[in-house]
């Protein structure tokens, strides 16, 4: 066979995908959209490490406070930077104050002038936010006159909250904490990323096998779209005298046309969105269009490995098909599914990701090869089984209402295709249960518990120096919302001036404060307590004896201070220690205020715990914008009982996101099948209900022939899911431990994709259930 | 005119459009118990809608159907469907047999359409099949058997219900003369042996010769041939 | 076919001559067989003798096809029996349909009426040799079927006919 005949039947092929008429057109039309979802997420999962890598760098290129411990000069080319961050609701917004300290001084990424003082520049989320009605009470915080924006080299995401506003006298305060002076924005000493954790690493390989997995399935259904209208079209072209292998390729070329325009598809569907991903803000992360460039290779791989995929499946659905001129021949008996290759791969891929078990530990490597080829074994092994097993069951199932049997036969006839079917949700389901189940049994180690009772204090602030405590007490007892406020001023002794050996805590406060930390028998002002019973207090005892010389901020080699003595009065009395309002059972010495001299004072700062009334809307904003009142640096800390890892919210984002986009494309594809199937119903539809079948008797028969399948592919999902789990839990040592909650949320969410299916695929049915379906003229 | 005394199934003037097709345009239909009426007319001329407007499928655009001396128009769409299930047969050109489904469940479908018990039904199915010469075919699927058998199935299936009505759209379109034959010879017998009225499209003559009187069907109007002899 | 009331029915759009008789006839019906004036001559007479015809004038030179014949009332309701009445179904009955239809076309009855009640004669036919058929043993069915097959070849052609009917009209009318 030439080459040119090879081209000539595959442009024959390709010929075949447009023409037909408007059928030819729609379903042409379909193939590509299915295709063309599936190239979609293709594109963007490759896109994905290079958007993590942009933004990594945005982060590095706008770096200032860096909590170094080189102080700069003061110079012509410097600015001082200090943290003016906040929150408002549930959202971080970064702020900074700039104060230039010469002409030269550098300016941050997506800002072309430097605010001045009482003006700000603002990211345009925040600027949004800050014109909007919801944003009233951040205004009051941040009321500088919006100069500007912030461009997007100097933004990390579409919706991120940022400004930066010109500052006033904060050179005496650079390096106390958050201020600083740079000469330059920037990371000084670049990461180039972090070394990934092995449990996080396997987390991340399984998301996206568990992502692209029914991605590939559901590209493989859609290039079968209209497979038995092209058969009788090959059957055709017999008949005029092509021989099989013709018939062949002309098939491959059809395959390969549809393909290609699924590409075209695919590139537009990432164009647009792309631009969406800029507008959309999911699970507090947002990103520009820009960072969603796809690898060069990788989509280069795309571009060539769907096609190929397509004619390959082709081939293989026409591998059961005799094409005679005068029509297509089923191999007489499709030959019965066997079991053991089927049962072989998840096995072989359990047994693959079963080498591995414990070495998730104490610096162990996964081989990433096994790694993702035992995932895709057990997950594809799934797929190979579900045909299985919907023959094997639906050929069992007894008698039923009409709806039933009709459903049932209609599965026996055609198990494979309704099988086809859910294979991409009963994948997507399989291994978001797995994932779910290895987050459930690791969240423990990378969710710390922050020790905070949350039912007595809800907020902390902190008072800034050179503001006495009770004034902030004050000022924050005033604020809307806010129930009850106690005030310490803290601080810590050690037994020397310099490189002090023993340290104890010291807590100042009047009687009522202390009180809560302490019972003290009895209390007036001037009194000091030694607290007893004190967790992570060992040296107060031996420190808090009257007499005896003490030193607040103690130097030492690698901080000088300046160490005030104080010494301990001599009517110390004994107070047992009870949980405070942070939950902790404080130890040191508990002084009321005029127990300390005035140089002491100055070594101890103070910190306000708030009980909020939760009834107020917004409460913690008023107590914010007082804050803000008082120290315009001040971010009052919001109180949880943990706090996630960082790395480990990104990866549950990015499965959330993920698994999201496959359910809704598989819905999709599950609609445009059953959608497809109905069609080529139409008459014989017409003539049930010719004969008084009622609707909802046919409806219902769809809605078992889509449930039948789909509870079966759920619980292989479940059972291959939590198998899948189990075995990534033993690899990181952790204890198995199915998440019950998540099993069955994941199934719901499986059953409400094909719920929404169903019900979609309804209105549909009714039209073609009506009488012109038997019209023929 | 008034529907003929007697007449199990009447319409007077009715009219249908499908969009700027006029189908029907003033036809007259009416038929007795136990007869057989042939409705002919060249393809296009209405016949098909006339028969599904009768049969309660489609609503006309006016004009006025009585069954039994009832208004069709009176009633909704689920009483017309509980009419054509337990009072209509029907059987068409093709199409209309459940792939699926083999052939005696096919029969029983109507039956247990209107709730009767699969185990009853497929009783009654099977002795139809055996009056229509295809209960060995029982077993099969309809894509096993030939177009005569399965359309003797959709007959037997048409006529399982007892139906007081039988309406057939070219029942005999797709077979042989043979075939076609064997087919109108069953459907009619059994009709006549039930008292079922036949309402017969079709546009063959030796198909008509079965029936007992005509009704021509020309540009959407009607002409009973026995009322102009 | 009867040539009685095929001119019969010529003369219903007015009064003719014997040759112009002759001559619309053959043009519309004799494609194969011209009339020879002898039998215009004896037909004429025997309508005029049934008092169908009567003579509308003569031209000099006698004979008779000098003649001018017109339509009597009578006449006039022959020709309507005639057509109305569907012919006994059997072969070779297309020439006298014809003739029937075109002449329906020429004195404005409605053709379709005609081809209508033929067929529903033709199908009364069917009926017959049909039930016979159901009735009798296999030489009955070989019989009645030769039967079947040629009425059903005559209805195809009055259906065949029934819709060209506008067609016809327009040759007829030139």
């Amino acid at each position: 066979m030439n080459l040119g005949q090879w081209a000539k039947d595959l442009a024959m092929g390709v010929r075949f995908a447009f023409a037909g008429g408007r059928e030819g057109w729609v379903r042409a039309l379909l193939t590509a959209v299915g295709v063309g979802l599936g190239v979609a997420l293709l594109l963007l999962t490759t896109a994905i490490p290079n958007a993590l890598a942009v933004r990594h760098d945005r982060e590095a290129a706008r770096t200032d406070i860096t909590y170094g411990d080189t102080t700069l000069k003061k110079g012509d080319d410097t600015l001082v930077v200090a943290d003016a961050g906040t929150s408002f609701r549930d959202q971080d917004v970064r702020g900074r104050a700039l104060e230039p300290e010469g002409p030269r001084a550098p300016l941050p990424p997506g800002v072309r002038e430097l605010p001045a003082v009482g003006e700000m520049v603002v990211s345009p989320a925040l600027k949004r936010l800050l014109e909007s009605d919801d944003g009233k009470l951040l205004r009051e915080r941040l009321p500088d006159r919006i100069v500007g924006t912030i461009g997007e080299e100097g933004l990390i995401g579409s919706t991120e909250l940022a400004f930066y506003r010109g500052g006033e006298g904060l050179a005496p305060k650079v390096d106390d904490g958050p201020v600083t002076r740079i000469d330059r924005f920037g990371d000084p000493n670049p990461t180039s990323s972090e070394r990934m954790d092995p449990i996080l690493l396997l987390l991340i390989l399984v998301v996206f096998v568990v992502l692209l997995t029914p991605v590939a399935v559901f590209i493989a259904a859609a290039v079968r779209f209209g497979g038995e209208r092209r058969d009788r079209r090959l059957a055709a072209l017999r008949l005029v005298g092509s021989d099989g292998r013709m018939t062949r390729r002309v098939a491959a070329g059809e395959a390969m046309a549809g393909a290609a325009l699924g590409l075209v598809f695919g590139t537009v569907f990432f164009l647009v969105g792309r631009q969406i991903a800029g507008s959309v803000e999911a699970f507090g992360y947002s990103v520009f269009p820009s960072y969603l460039n796809p690898s060069p290779l990788l989509a280069l791989l795309v571009a060539v490995a769907v096609p190929a995929a397509a004619v390959l499946v082709t081939q293989f659905a026409l591998r059961g098909v005799v094409i005679e001129p005068l029509g297509v021949v089923r191999t007489a008996k499709p030959s019965r599914r066997r079991l053991w290759w089927r049962l072989l791969m998840p096995l072989a891929g359990l047994a693959m990701l079963y080498t591995m078990v414990g070495q998730g530990r104490d610096g162990g490597e996964f081989n990433q090869y096994l790694v993702i080829g035992g995932v895709m074994l057990l997950l594809v092994g799934v797929t190979a089984l579900l045909p299985w097993i919907v023959e094997a069951v639906v050929a069992r199932l007894g008698s039923g209402g009409v709806a039933w049997q009709l459903a049932v036969r209609r599965l026996q006839l055609s198990s494979g295709t309704a099988a086809r079917m859910v294979n991409g949700i009963a994948v997507a389901v399989a291994g978001a249960i797995a994932l779910q189940m290895l987050f459930s049994g690791v969240a423990g180690d990378y969710t710390e518990s922050t020790g905070q009772d949350v039912s007595r204090v809800q907020m902390q602030v902190h008072v800034p120096q050179g503001v006495p405590l009770d004034s902030v007490k004050e000022k924050l007892a005033g604020t809307k919302g806010v129930d009850r406020v106690f005030g310490y001023s803290e601080g810590y002794v050690g037994d020397r001036a310099h490189e002090a050996d023993h340290f104890t805590q010291v807590t100042v406060g009047d009687c009522a404060s202390l009180r809560e930390v302490a019972s003290l028998p009895s209390c007036r002002e001037g009194d000091a307590f030694v607290a007893t019973g004190g967790e992570y207090d060992e040296d107060g005892a031996q420190l808090a004896k009257p007499g005896r010389t003490v030193y607040f901020d103690p130097s030492s080699e690698y901080e000088k201070t300046t160490p005030v003595a104080w010494t301990v009065p001599q009517n110390l009395k004994e107070a047992p220690s009870v949980k405070d309002p942070t939950g902790f059972k404080r130890g040191g010495l508990l002084l009321t205020p005029s127990a300390l001299s005035e140089r002491a004072a100055q070594a101890v700062a103070g910190e306000v715990y708030l009980r909020l009334d939760e009834s107020v809307p917004d409460v913690r904003e008023y107590v914010r914008n007082t804050a803000a009142r008082i120290d315009p640096f001040a971010d009052p800390m919001v109180w949880t009982s943990t706090e996630r890892s960082d790395q480990f919210t990104a990866i549950r984002t990015g499965l959330f996101i993920g698994a999201t986009c496959v359910l809704v494309l598989i819905g999709a594809s599950l609609l445009v099948s059953q959608l497809e199937q109905l069609r080529e119903r139409k008459k014989l539809l017409s003539s049930l209900v010719a004969f008084g079948t009622r609707r909802s008797t046919l409806s219902l028969s769809v809605l078992w022939q889509t449930a039948i399948p789909i509870g079966l592919g759920l619980l292989l999902a479940s059972v291959g899911g939590m198998a899948l789990g189990a075995v990534l839990l033993r690899m990181t040592d952790t204890p198995v431990q199915v998440d019950w909650a998540s099993v069955l949320s994941m199934t719901g969410v499986g059953a409400a994709v094909v719920l929404a299916v169903t019900l979609l695929s309804l209105p549909p049915l009714l039209r073609l259930m009506r009488p012109d379906g038997l019209r023929t003229e | 005119m008034t529907a003929p005394p007697g007449s199990l199934l009447a319409a007077e003037e009715l009219r249908k459009a499908y969009g700027p097709t006029v189908a029907l345009d003033g036809a007259e239909f009416s038929i007795h118990p136990g007869e057989v009426v042939a409705v002919m007319g060249p393809s296009g001329s209405g016949k098909s809608t006339l028969l599904h407007c009768l049969a309660g499928i489609v609503p006309p655009d006016s004009g006025s159907i009585t069954y039994n001396g009832r208004e069709l128009a009176t009633m909704n769409d689920a009483q017309r469907s509980a009419l054509r299930r337990s009072e209509f047969g029907f059987v068409f050109q093709f199409g209309q047999l459940v792939p699926e489904l083999t052939c005696v469940e096919n029969v029983a479908l109507p039956l247990r359409l209107n709730g009767v018990s699969r185990k009853e039904a497929e009783k009654a199915a099977l002795s139809w099949m055996e009056r229509l010469e295809v209960d060995d075919l029982r077993k099969k699927r309809p894509g096993e058997v030939s177009g005569g058998q399965g359309q003797r199935v959709a007959v037997a299936r048409a006529l399982v219900t007892n139906p007081r009505v039988l309406f057939a759209d070219e029942p005999t379109g797709a077979l042989d003369s043979l075939n076609g034959e064997r087919v109108m010879e069953l459907l009619t017998d059994a009709a006549r042996s039930t008292n079922a009225a036949v309402v017969l499209v079709t546009h063959e003559a030796r198909v008509a010769a079965y029936s007992d009187r005509e009704i021509v069907v020309r540009d959407g109007k009607s002409r009973d041939m026995e009322r102009v002899v | 076919m009867s040539i009685g009331h095929t001119l019969l029915g010529l003369l219903e759009s007015g009064p003719r001559h014997g040759y112009d008789l002759k001559r619309a006839f053959d043009e519309k019906f004799g494609h194969d067989r011209p009339l020879h004036y002898g039998q215009v001559y004896s037909t004429m007479s025997r309508l005029l003798k049934n008092g169908l015809v009567e003579v509308d004038g003569i031209e000099p030179g006698g004979g008779p096809e000098r003649k001018r014949y017109a339509i009597t009332d009578a006449g006039i309701t022959d020709v309507q029996r005639w057509l109305a009445t569907p012919e006994k179904p059997e072969p070779y009955l297309q020439s006298t349909l014809y003739t029937k239809v075109v002449l329906a076309l020429l004195t404005r009855r409605d053709a379709a009426d005609i081809l209508d009640t033929q067929r529903a004669e033709h199908l009364r036919m069917m009926r017959i040799l049909t039930d016979r058929k159901r009735k009798g043993d296999l030489a009955d069915q070989l019989i009645c079927d030769h039967a079947l097959f040629h009425l059903e070849a005559d209805l195809r052609w009055l259906e065949l006919t029934a819709a060209r009917l506008d067609k016809l009209a327009e040759v007829v009318a030139k």
